[in-house]
């Protein structure tokens, strides 16, 4: 062979392997298992057990399926949350993310979405991803805000509610998830995508996970790091309100269409 | 910013102790991991299997791909964690059933750890990567039919033949036996008790499966069979002679154990309680009778013990400082206790207590095999009474 040609072999193999960056935000939330508390602040006490929110982990599950569909690929974490958010970030290393970022600052309790979203989007920067993956919402705060911010604060497209996800040279197709069935929506990296649990089970720590994911490296960062100052919170919890009890469920006696009625009831709360 | 007044320290019915809070992460992360797999593979199946009196062998491939088979032991494809988390794996699995902490015990314990700690390179480079993997199953013949609380008297001998061995005799009860690929037996040689690994197919060697049984019913128990079983010298464990070889798999097997019941007794307290507060005789709920509520509280206390007793045996071992001894402790005890837990939570079901439906008499009759292998309750008796008086009383 000649050296020209070993030359342009090694660009070849240097172009089609181009790597893959994925970030994927996660965050540390109260056991959604156990009974919550409020402070007189209004917000949920953080004291008891954590856990990583389940929406992330299907976040974190599509990270690594498109990993697997990649030549290669690269997913981090980008945690905002104290020191407990560790437990979280490490469990998404268990499950097989490289590394992570671990944003950390004493000046971040009580962080509206407007403010976790700068601070995110500072940190995911630094990283130049391809695709940012993120939960649809947050199960404990659950505004549903943060990811279409940092959309936009990086500027990137965002396909929203994907249950599967493609990602093809430069492009990532998701199917939509609706409520009748699904749309195809395409658009071109880096963009921004929020799945659903649709995208399938997340895996199971393996024990091997585990073990590794002691050596994996978790970036310690504060505000100062990030370059960010926190701003006037953009908004605030005025109350909290129990939702109302559930009302007592229609009882259908069969006088011979009791199966058109339940029919029409499913259709009317779109269970078919 | 309001500061929260302190929170008052609550109990937790299901881990009345805190015992969690004195996990690393990464143990609590194994730990979940186990409990899930458990939930997801081995629950939605249990009932059919134990009924049936079958050990669902694809799951072995699974457990290996968790992590699970030879655990503790380091390289070959195998984890290297540490022995709480060992023995955290085994509390989850028992909590499912007894058959699959056997089977895990088995092939890690009995079947990979002799092959590990005196075996051959080549002997572990050909066997540990494919059993911490679950695609080869081992099994561990000690036990014969003339020869269990008293191995030494075993009868299956070893007799060289050229530079070869030849193998006669009979191991009964043998977890696994049926299924496993490769069987490690011990058998008395010119020079003492020597170990073999000897593969399925080779010429002689045929096993028998013990059916009628009404325990350990989701787990595999045979009968080895050797006649004139020709087997190379590359065949024999190279580093043991004597009854150390096949007695120190069964202290690594048993420390298992000791954590395991833990989980049986675990799931039948958490059943009763849960059954007690819903079923209703005389008008309210059978939790609101005295006599229930000592039941549950005897059994709180019991499990409880239990729990700290294998966790304390498990740090033990983890920093080198765990005798024999203590885990005859461990595993009379917890045996012993996770037994009277479970009967006791059977009383609090009644009839329901004796059906399959719920998970009660099955852990009873498991445990009843527990009771009895890796040293019955009583020779662990023994050996404690030996520790403490100085005086061996079993021989
Ligand atoms: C489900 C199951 C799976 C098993 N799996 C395996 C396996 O994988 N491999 C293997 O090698 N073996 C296995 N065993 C065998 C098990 O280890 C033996 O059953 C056990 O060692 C007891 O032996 P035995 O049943 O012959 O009882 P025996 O030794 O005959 O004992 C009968 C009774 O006498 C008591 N006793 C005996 N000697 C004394 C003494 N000196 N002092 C006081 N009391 C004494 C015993 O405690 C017991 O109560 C298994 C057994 C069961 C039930």
């Amino acid at each position: 062979m000649t050296p020209s040609a070993i030359i342009k072999l090694r660009f070849i193999a240097f172009t089609e392997k181009a790597r893959l960056k994925i970030v994927v935000t996660v965050k540390q939330i109260p056991d959604p298992n156990a009974t919550l508390k409020l402070t007189s602040d209004n917000r949920l006490a953080r004291d008891g057990e954590v856990v990583l929110d389940p929406g992330d982990e299907y976040g974190v599950e599509a990270a690594l399926r498109i990993k697997e569909a990649a030549d290669e690929a690269e997913v981090v974490l980008v945690s905002m949350g104290p020191a407990k958010a560790a437990d979280a970030i490490r469990k998404g290393l268990s499950m097989g993310a490289d590394r992570a970022i671990h944003i950390s600052d004493d000046g971040l309790a009580g962080a509206d979405a407007l403010t976790t979203a700068q601070v995110l989007t500072a940190a995911i920067k630094g990283e130049s991803p391809d695709l940012v993956v993120c939960g649809c919402e947050s199960t404990d705060g659950s505004t549903g805000m943060v990811p279409p911010m940092i959309a936009e604060l990086l500027g990137f497209p965002q396909l929203t509610f994907a249950k599967q996800v493609e990602v093809s040279g430069s492009k990532v197709t998701i199917q939509r998830q609706t409520d009748v069935g699904y749309d195809v929506v395409e658009a071109d990296t880096p963009a921004l995508i929020t799945v659903t649990a649709g995208v399938g089970e997340p895996r199971y720590a393996s024990l091997k996970g585990i073990m590794a994911a002691r050596s994996k490296e978790v970036k310690k960062v504060g505000l100062g790091d990030l370059g960010v100052t926190r701003g006037k919170p953009a908004e605030e919890v005025l109350e909290v309100v129990e939702a109302e009890k559930r009302q007592a469920g229609e009882v259908i006696e069969d006088d011979g269409n009791a199966v058109e009625k339940i029919v029409a009831l499913l259709a009317k709360v779109k269970a078919v | 910013m309001a500061k929260a007044a302190p929170a008052r320290p609550e109990v937790k019915p299901l881990d009345f102790l805190d015992i969690d809070h004195l996990l690393q992460d990464e143990e609590r992360m194994i730990r979940d991991t186990v409990r899930k797999f458990v939930h997801d593979r081995i629950l939605p199946g249990i009932e059919g299997w134990f009924e049936k009196g079958v050990f669902p062998k694809e799951i072995a491939p699974e457990l290996g791909r968790l992590g699970l088979l030879g655990m503790h032991l380091h390289g070959y494809g195998t984890l290297g964690v540490s022995a709480t988390s060992y023995g955290l794996a085994c509390l989850e699995l028992e909590a499912g059933d007894s058959g699959f902490r056997s089977f895990v015990s088995v092939q890690g314990s009995l079947a990979m750890f002799p092959i590990w700690k005196y075996g051959s390179e080549e002997q572990k480079r050909e066997w540990l990567p494919r059993m911490a993997a679950g695609e080869a199953i081992g099994c561990f013949g000690l036990t014969e039919p003339d020869s269990g609380s008293d191995p030494a008297s075993m009868r299956t001998s070893a007799r060289r033949s050229g530079g070869d061995w030849i193998l006669n005799g009979n191991k009964l009860w043998i977890t696994n036996g049926g299924i496993a690929d490769l069987a490690v037996v011990w058998a008395r040689a010119e020079d003492g008790i020597r170990g073999f690994v000897v593969p399925r197919g080779s010429k002689g060697y045929t096993t028998r499966d013990i059916h009628q049984k009404l325990s350990l019913r989701a787990s595999v128990t045979s009968e080895l069979i050797l006649e004139d079983v020709r087997l190379p010298e590359s065949a024999a464990l190279p580093d043991v002679t004597g009854m150390r070889g096949p007695l120190s798999c069964l202290n690594e097997a048993r420390y298992g154990i000791l954590w395991g019941v833990v989980g049986a007794a675990r799931t039948c307290y958490e059943t009763a309680l849960e059954y007690s507060k819903t079923r209703h005789q005389f008008g309210k709920p059978i939790a609101s009778f005295q006599l229930t509520q000592e039941k549950l509280v005897n059994m709180l206390l019991e499990l409880n013990k239990a729990a700290l007793v294998a966790y304390h045996l498990g740090r033990m071992k983890d920093e080198g400082r765990l005798a024999a001894q203590h885990v005859s402790f461990g595993k009379l005890n917890n045996v012993r206790e996770a037994l009277e837990i479970c009967r006791s939570a059977r009383t609090i079901l009644a009839a329901n207590g004796i059906t399959l439906e719920y998970p009660v008499i099955r852990h009873i009759n498991n445990l009843e095999s527990v009771l009895t292998y890796e040293g019955t309750s009583e020779i662990h008796t023994l050996v404690l009474g030996e520790a403490i008086t100085g005086i061996q009383a079993y021989r």
